[in-house]
């Protein structure tokens, strides 16, 4: 085994803290390799070794595509930070970030140095609380939903297609309220939440949760809190989230201060963004979506077969002729 | 389906846990969402462009790539997102169509090697000539789903395909294929 190693960078901590050594001692990331520290003039960078067989360039762009590998990495990654982060003010790092020796780590701080002292500075003492707001429109308790069984089983008079049509039209109805009300929560719990939060990052939505939830995600927020106010802030934002069943709010966390560690005017391109348009903008895309999701459900009544010609016989897709 | 509002409150005790309760059993999604999208972005030695790698892209390419490996992680996202589900099924209904119907045209063209050229053109067409024009705009749109900003040029790039059924003539061209060609 040769196998030379790389130098993954976790996060960057303030290296007086005492705390971060505490944290990791002991500490195993990536591939079980040990958690160390480099430290240079006040930062301090938590590393770890990893393979350069899986590390370098062209190998880890082929292993970001390997679900099971990314989530390995992404998990330790992730439990690195969190347990700095537990005993110390910690800058999470984006994944991946890879050095080749030690001496470019010091380098990578030197640079970095006044804009992390400056952003340690600011989260000393806060946590990160993730809050979503899911709109269960679509699944089978929603309120269009008796509407399409009765319809399906022709109890109600009507020729197939009216009864489709109807079910599509209260379908749709009981999704733009359902929409309505979670705009309404998304806006009181921002209220709510703002009291107790020193910053606010609206993130992009995720679309088609990896949870198993069954619902669509239309807002997804992280707040900046001090730990001391967390307890307030969880109370505040769970009395606003609160009510019908169509709507619902999850909160995650306290998680390491991902969303915040960038400062913002120095790295516009990942700055939290506040986007008071997110919510609006769903419920508005909602409509097209569920649209274009009736042909294809119509079209397959004719059965998967009776396509003719589904494909073509000359064109596998992946091949070259 | 629904949850009870409460179930997903009662998951994070404000006073009881330790400072840190995420640990291990945070959710893949949300892990991935911050260690992907958030966090400092510091040029390493290494450089990998992960604005590429987006959950989004995530998604799509598992849905090409190992839907079964994803099942077995218990993730099946897309038979609830409805912008994906119909998709998502026409396109497994169609990687099997596909198979079948070039298994077909394998033992067919083998059948016609020992056949006067004459009947192996014949067949040929009257295979070309069944493709329905359609199909091409959907194989494009499978494969476009790994770029979101790119869906809309190559849906386009696929009703041009539709518009010139001449095109049809050369099936055997790869999905990516027209779209480098600059339309007339």
């Amino acid at each position: 085994m040769t196998g030379g190693t790389v130098c993954y960078l976790y996060g960057i901590a303030g290296a007086e803290a005492t705390g971060l050594y505490d944290a990791v001692g002991g500490l195993r990331g990536i591939g079980g390799a040990p958690v160390g520290v480099v430290a240079d003039r006040g930062l301090a960078a938590v590393v770890g070794a990893v393979p350069a067989a899986e590390f370098e360039e062209a190998p880890l762009t082929r292993r970001l595509e390997d679900l099971d590998w990314l989530e390995a990495v992404a998990r330790a990654h992730h439990e690195v930070v969190d347990a700095v982060a537990a005993r110390t003010t910690v800058l999470p790092l984006r994944l991946a970030t890879i050095c080749r020796d030690q001496e470019r780590v010091r380098a990578l701080l030197a640079e970095r140095r006044a804009g992390c002292l400056a952003r340690l500075e600011l989260l000393a003492g806060r946590v990160e609380w993730g809050v979503k707001v899911f709109v269960l429109a679509s699944g089978p308790d929603a309120p269009g939903a008796p509407a399409e069984r009765a319809g399906a089983s022709g109890g109600t008079g009507l020729s197939p297609g009216r009864a489709y049509l109807r079910t599509r039209r209260h379908e749709r109805d009981a999704r733009d309220d359902a929409y309505a009300l979670a705009e309404e929560t998304v806006r009181r719990v921002r209220a709510a939440a703002a009291e107790f939060a020193d910053e606010h990052a609206a993130h992009r939505v995720q679309q088609g949760p990896l949870a198993r939830t069954g619902a669509e995600n239309v807002a997804n927020d992280a707040y900046l809190v001090p730990a001391t106010a967390s307890d307030a802030f969880l109370t505040a934002v769970r009395e606003e989230a609160g009510g019908p069943g169509s709507v619902r709010v999850e909160i995650t966390g306290p998680w390491a201060p991902y969303s915040f560690a960038a400062d913002p005017e120095a790295d516009p391109a990942t700055a939290p963004r506040t986007d008071p348009g997110t919510a609006p903008a769903i419920a508005a895309e909602a409509v097209p979506a569920s649209a274009s999701g009736t042909a294809p459900a119509a079209a397959s009544r004719a059965g998967p077969g009776a396509a003719p010609g589904t494909a073509p016989p000359g064109a596998p897709p992946e091949e070259e002729p | 389906m629904t949850e009870p509002l409460p179930r997903d409150f009662g998951g994070y005790p404000s006073r009881a846990a330790p400072a840190y309760g995420q640990g291990s059993s945070a959710n893949l999604a949300d892990i991935l969402e911050r260690v992907l999208d958030k966090g400092i972005v510091i040029a390493g030695d290494i450089r990998i462009n992960l604005l590429d790698i987006e959950l989004l892209t995530i998604k799509l390419r598992l849905l090409v790539a190992s839907v079964d490996k994803a099942k077995e992680m218990g993730i099946d996202w897309w038979e609830h997102d409805p912008a994906l589900s119909s998709r998502a099924r026409n396109r497994s209904g169609l990687a099997a169509e596909n198979a079948r119907l070039r298994a077909e045209l394998d033992a067919l063209r083998t059948g016609r090697e020992v056949l006067p050229d004459a009947d192996t053109t014949a067949g040929a067409r009257t295979l070309t000539g069944a493709v329905p024009a359609d199909e091409d705009a959907e194989v494009l749109g499978a494969a476009s789903e790994e770029r979101t900003g790119e869906r809309i040029r190559e849906a386009e790039a696929g009703e041009r395909a539709e518009r010139r059924p001449a095109r049809r003539r050369r099936p055997a061209a790869g999905p990516r294929r027209p779209r480098e060609e600059p339309p007339p």
